[in-house]
């Protein structure tokens, strides 16, 4: 073969790049995330619910944050009225962090988990939590 | 039998349609919440046009501007690198001589010279760093607040460069660890974006003053300008106020009333 | 074709090698910058752009060598400059590269540069400029990848390229035009508000441009065995000459306008660029430096004679090249900030760090361009003798 040794090299080196998230990850352990909501005002509520369904929630927070944001920051419109009727100030620290005071707990968990890395707490201030 | 130019050609559509019918199934999905609606707050205070006199002779002591600088400062986490280069501030005073460059005599009374002037963002009418923004980071709200969305920011500064009143800050570092106490009720800001003075817009929403004129004993005066009742507008139809460089049709919202003798 | 540029002498690699070692310091710097912020130049709140818009703006004029030989070539038949309008297009390239590199590493948040183009805003000129840029490389990309590869088979380039050819010709003043604007339009930045700003940068650009063109056209006739011509040479100094000139006289205009006028907003930034303003001298000795090659250039290139000995020539190329460095790549950007908004003065200069960027960016921009010059030149030496009617 024509610089056959070349040809391999170039294959070895192509194989371990394109593999490394599969080896690098080997033996270490992968327990699906179980977010916490056992914070002191969620376990005051009478009924345990969100602003929208918890599928909803789990699938589409991302959109909706999106949503509040530019509504409150561009439009003015700081009142989010659910699909029940139900009407909560739009604001990250003052909303929904009031009831997920465990960020640790129940942000980090799944993002961590999934490798996502949201650029809210570069400015967003989490609210204190003892250190674990 | 097919040709390599016809394969690509099929294949090419075929990627084509496909990303299309993804993009059409995301706008599906964006409906889901159709009883969902977004509302301006209840109990907030609004307006045409806010606007903002500052009656210059009220301020009289070095702790009468502190008292203004340090609530604003410290509500809205705004830090304090310690060093004029990397310096944020949203409100702060300079002398006649700065604050008004160019309308400076050489015979004004001496008070008035070396007297503290307030500034702050004008929320001009007509802003340039709004119509240089590539992305609309800042833009004009419909109350006449010129107001940044941080989140979209590229930190490009040409806002900065299009500013006649230096009004504008850059984050040249992370400003998280330059702030003495935080608010937890509102967000700091990140490194790589610029800011400024907000006119309290999250304050106005709660039914609430400005922080600068809530401390300042009657010295600042906040209102509608597009208002012929408001205050603001009552004391400039009765006392001769001036604006930071008004020639350059920027049409800035913050008036000074300078006074006479009275600040002597 | 690109394969040509994977076989090289020894001197070509070690040139590579030496760029490729610039370009990993500029990485590691940026890297450091990316961290940390953009505090670690020497920008401030006064002084809020630097020594990366200052190259940014010097950069999209030497983009313009490309339309100096484009033009008379094609519109005008000057068949001279056939051989190397390849080289003005190779240069266009790696220039505008730059340009947007240096754009990018001024970014406070890099990672939201799409923002640009998801939140179009046809009100600011920052936004025009993105479009002009990339249109202009996609533009030069096309026609000299073109226009070559068709040479290279021993062919005239296909019929479909020339309505491309005559779109980068009327293309290419937007650049700079587009630029200038970005300065000239601004409410209370007196040095920077002048109807003449976007004039001043097409007469800057058509003398940068066409000068480094000429080194690196000396250059390849003596590394090479591609000899770009005497004629077309000349050609090019004469270009450069007449635009220097009018380059000179802007600038003249605009002390005139300020000094006379009396007006000291007007003023002040001259005063602080060249005597000093309030004990404030650091750029002074740089805005000299460019003064001076300035007139020696103009000295070298009004006379015919001098002109045309190459070394001489050459010399004054450089001396053109450096002035205009220093003018747009420094006067320029600092002058409009200082004195600041207050009629204060706050002085800049770089930090080791952004100048290690600022080397790094350069390094990648010569890395493209000699491989795309190795490229040509290859093809060149292959076709020798043989000549296309374009």
């Amino acid at each position: 073969m024509y610089n056959g040794w070349k040809i391999l090299l170039g294959l070895i080196i192509f194989l371990a790049v394109a593999t490394f998230p599969f080896y690098s990850n080997i033996g270490k352990a992968t327990v699906k995330p179980e977010p916490k909501i056992d914070t002191p005002v969620i376990n005051e509520l009478k009924e345990k619910k969100c602003v929208e369904s918890k599928e909803f929630m789990k699938a589409e927070h991302m959109q909706l944050l999106n949503d509040w944001r530019d509504s409150a920051v561009r439009d003015g419109n700081r009142i989010y009225v659910a699909q029940d009727g139900e009407k909560y100030t739009i604001s990250l620290q003052n909303t929904c962090m009031k009831c997920h005071s465990n960020k640790k707990e129940f942000c980090d968990k799944c993002h961590n988990y999934a490798g996502a890395k949201p650029y809210c707490w570069d400015c967003h201030i989490a609210p204190k939590e003892a250190k674990k | 039998m097919i040709n390599r130019r016809d394969f690509l050609k099929i294949a090419g559509v075929s990627i084509m349609s496909g990303l299309g019918s993804v993009s059409a199934l995301n706008v599906i999905k964006d409906n889901i919440l159709e009883a969902s609606e977004y509302l301006p707050p209840s109990g907030a205070i609004t307006a045409k046009r806010w606007g903002m006199v500052i009656d210059v002779s009220k301020f009289k002591t070095d702790e009468n501007f502190k008292k203004v600088i340090d609530a604003c400062h410290r509500i809205h986490n705004v830090p304090d690198l310690g060093n004029p280069k990397d310096e944020i501030k949203w409100i702060w005073t300079d002398t006649f001589k700065h604050t008004f460059p160019g309308q400076e005599t050489e015979h004004m009374p001496e008070a008035l010279e070396h007297k503290p002037f307030v500034l702050l963002c004008n929320h001009c009418e007509n802003p340039p760093c709004v119509r240089v923004c590539p992305t609309k980071a800042t833009f004009k709200t419909k109350e006449g607040i010129t107001q940044m969305d941080y989140h979209r920011c590229i930190g490009c500064r040409f806002c900065m460069a299009a500013c006649p009143f230096g009004a504008r800050s850059f984050n040249w570092k992370d400003p998280q660890h330059f702030i003495k106490e935080e608010n937890k009720e509102y967000p700091t800001r990140t490194k790589g974006v610029v800011e400024k003075c907000n006119f309290c817009i999250e304050r106005l929403a709660k039914g609430l003053m400005p922080a600068c004129v809530e401390v300042s004993n009657g010295a600042i005066v906040f209102g509608d300008m597009n208002d012929p009742n408001s205050d603001v507008r009552k004391i400039l139809s009765s006392h001769y106020a001036i604006r930071r460089k008004n020639e350059l049709g920027t049409r800035p919202s913050v008036y000074y009333i300078i006074g006479g003798n009275e600040n002597a | 074709m690109l394969e040509k540029a994977l076989s090289g002498s020894k001197k070509y690699w070690l040139w590579m090698t030496f760029l490729l070692v610039l370009i990993g310091i500029g990485v590691i710097s940026y890297l450091y910058q990316f961290r940390v912020g953009l505090g670690i130049t020497g920008m401030s709140r006064d002084v809020s752009w630097g020594f990366y818009i200052g190259q940014f703006t010097f950069l999209v004029g030497v983009a313009a060598s490309a339309v100096m030989i484009v033009l008379p070539y094609y519109l005008h038949n000057y068949k001279q400059f056939g051989k190397i309008t390849i080289l003005g297009e190779f240069l266009a390239i790696p220039s505008v590269m730059m340009c947007l590199l240096f754009i990018f590493v001024d970014m406070g948040q890099p990672m939201r540069i799409l923002n640009v183009l998801l939140h179009p805003t046809p009100n600011s000129i920052l936004f025009w400029d993105a479009m002009v840029l990339n249109g202009y490389l996609v533009l030069n990309l096309i026609v000299g990848w073109t226009v070559l590869g068709a040479d290279r088979k021993g062919f005239p380039p296909p019929k479909w390229i020339k309505p491309f050819i005559y779109l980068s010709i009327v293309w290419a003043p937007s650049i700079h035009i587009v630029t200038a604007f970005l300065y000239a339009g601004l409410p209370g930045r007196h040095f920077w508000l002048s109807a003449i700003m976007a004039a001043r940068f097409l007469a800057s650009a058509f003398s940068s441009g066409p000068a480094l063109l000429i080194i690196l056209a000396l250059i390849i006739r003596k590394v090479t065995k591609f000899d770009p011509g005497k004629e077309a040479i000349q050609a090019l100094g004469k270009i450069v000459t007449y635009f220097m000139i009018a380059n000179v006289l802007f600038l003249g205009f605009e002390f005139f306008t300020a000094f006379y006028s009396n007006i000291p907003g007007h003023m002040h930034p001259f005063q602080y660029l060249y005597s000093g303003l309030e004990g404030h001298e650091k750029l002074v000795p740089m805005m000299w430096i460019s003064s001076i090659l300035a007139i020696v250039a103009l000295g070298l290139l009004i006379f015919p004679r001098i002109r045309r000995n190459e070394t001489l020539l050459a010399i004054a190329c450089v001396a053109v090249f450096l002035s205009l460095w220093i003018d747009k790549g420094f006067g320029l950007i600092i002058g409009g900030f200082v004195p600041n908004p207050f009629e204060k003065v706050t002085e800049y200069w770089p930090t080791l760090p952004e100048t290690l960027i600022v080397l790094g960016v350069w390094a990648i921009g010569f890395l493209i361009l000699t491989a795309l010059y190795k490229i040509a030149v290859t093809v060149r030496e292959e076709t020798a003798g043989v000549e296309l009617e374009h």
